[in-house]
């Protein structure tokens, strides 16, 4: 058995930032990740037809907008119609600290703000994914 | 039967998607399944997309995609890119092309990494192409890593390999005499909007006039602007045409067993490999054989002889 953790990497909304992104990206990869990355502009429906079919066991979602609170939720609550529960679904860009605990409540397990250093995203990351 | 199997029959996309995931993984589910599934393969065509790096082919896949969905086909995509040899991770970024097809039902999708193989295609693609065949798709469309010498093992795997060049470079002539020149059943000079297409085309057009100038069919050389939607019916169309040719001529059952051989091969290589190197009685001997090997009191042929000895028994 040769199990690898696979994540993808989504931009929903409207805002046309994808640095951070590709960042975040690059340093799973060298974290031995697969990462697969659908580029900018993603519907919820959208982002999780796709994580269905690449199986992924993470869902990472990055925003700059502000619109986090709908956008991510959108994402956790069409997983959760759709009975799947075993992929995890983080978030990341500018989020205010006070909205943190509500996105936690929707089932955004893990939330990452600016200056988050990449190696924390990847050790949470491999220590929520179930062997 | 298996019950990831029966979903897979039934087109049940999770399943699909976890199947695949079993075979690329090795795990020991996914084995049982697939010997399940064999019997309902066989009827989807399979065309592999290769060619120059950055030259438009995850673009193009996605528009003869969309050719085949307006008449009603079926559609499996398979896009690999290359594994790091260092990380062992990957970046799978083909998908970003081919996002207009992400809401259609007709259309499943799958990123791989190549995860160690060489030749340009992932180890476990012969599997999950049985499973999308299997899933009913009528078409699967295999995007190789971008070519730089030796990516030419898609000819194990598709009934029509397409080879993407571009304008301009001299590559292109390069990268044809590096071994697609045999490859290729349809050329494609994607980026035709960019000068130098004519040049081009006849370049490849007189290698072709000598390379095929024995042969009963001659690889046809097309124009393609994959972005703006240019050339891409008449493309299509050029497959099928293959297709029926490969269906009169006897060519496509020689095609497809070789590509159950080459099944097989990488079976048996991908087992064999386990029992030597991950099965832990072995993996111990294993370890004592490279130990003497160092310090010559073994030769590596002669600890071959050992280790194939027990298996060969
Ligand atoms: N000018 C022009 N650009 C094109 C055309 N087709 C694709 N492109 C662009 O070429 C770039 C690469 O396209 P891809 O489809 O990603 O190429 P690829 O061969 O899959 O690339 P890799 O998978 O990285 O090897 C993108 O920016 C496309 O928009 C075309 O017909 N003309
Ligand atoms: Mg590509």
């Amino acid at each position: 058995m040769n199990k690898k953790i696979r994540i993808l990497i989504a931009k929903p909304g409207l805002d046309g930032h994808d640095r951070g992104a590709k960042i975040v990206a690059r340093s799973l990869r060298n974290a031995g990740m697969e990462v697969i990355y659908t580029g900018l502009h993603q519907t919820a429906e959208m982002i999780v037809e796709t994580a269905i079919q690449e199986d992924v066991d993470v869902i990472g979602l990055s925003l700059l907008s502000g619109a986090h609170m709908t956008l991510f939720t959108d994402v956790t609550k069409l997983l959760k119609k759709k009975k799947i529960e075993d992929i995890i679904v983080l978030g990341g860009g500018i989020i205010p600290e006070q909205d943190i605990p509500k996105l936690k409540k929707e089932g955004i397990s893990g939330v990452f703000g600016p200056g988050t250093r990449t190696e924390e995203i990847v050790e949470f990351i491999n220590k929520n994914v179930k062997k | 039967m298996n019950e990831i199997a029966a979903n897979v029959l039934k087109e049940d996309p999770r399943a699909i998607a976890r199947l695949i995931t079993f075979t690329e993984n090795g795990d020991f589910e996914a084995s049982n399944a697939m010997k399940d599934i064999h019997r309902f393969t066989g009827n989807a065509h399979v065309i592999g997309v290769t060619g120059v790096m950055g030259g438009g082919k995850s673009t193009l896949i996605c528009e003869i995609a969309r050719e085949f969905r307006k008449k009603g086909k079926k559609v499996g995509i398979i896009a690999i890119d290359p594994t790091s040899p260092f990380s062992g991770g990957a970046l799978l970024g083909d998908r970003v092309r081919m996002m207009e097809l992400a809401m259609d039902k007709g259309v499943f999708i799958r990123s791989m990494g190549t995860r160690g193989m060489l030749g340009g295609l992932a180890s476990a693609v012969y599997d999950v192409v049985e499973i999308l065949d299997a899933s009913g798709k009528d078409i699967i469309l295999i995007e190789t890593v971008g070519v730089g010498q030796a990516e030419v093992d898609i000819i194990k795997i598709a009934d029509t390999t397409l080879v993407v060049l571009v304008p301009g470079l001299g590559d292109s002539v390069q990268t044809i005499k590096a071994g697609l020149m045999e490859i290729a059943d349809i050329f494609i000079i994607n980026k035709a909007d960019r000068p130098g297409v004519n040049q081009t085309v006849a370049e490849v057009e007189s290698l072709v006039d000598i390379e095929c100038s024995n042969e009963d069919r001659r690889t046809p050389v097309l124009k393609t602007i994959a972005k703006e939607v240019n050339g891409i019916k008449e493309l299509v169309q050029e497959i099928e045409t293959h297709k029926k040719y490969l269906k009169n001529c006897k060519k496509f059952d020689i095609k497809r067993k070789k590509r159950y051989e080459a099944e097989l091969v990488e079976i048996i290589r991908k087992r064999l490999m386990n029992f030597i190197f991950d099965e832990s009685k072995f993996k111990d001997k294993v370890e004592l054989l490279i130990d003497q090997i160092y310090k010559k009191e073994i030769d590596p042929y002669s600890a071959a002889d050992k280790i194939l000895g027990k298996i060969l028994k």
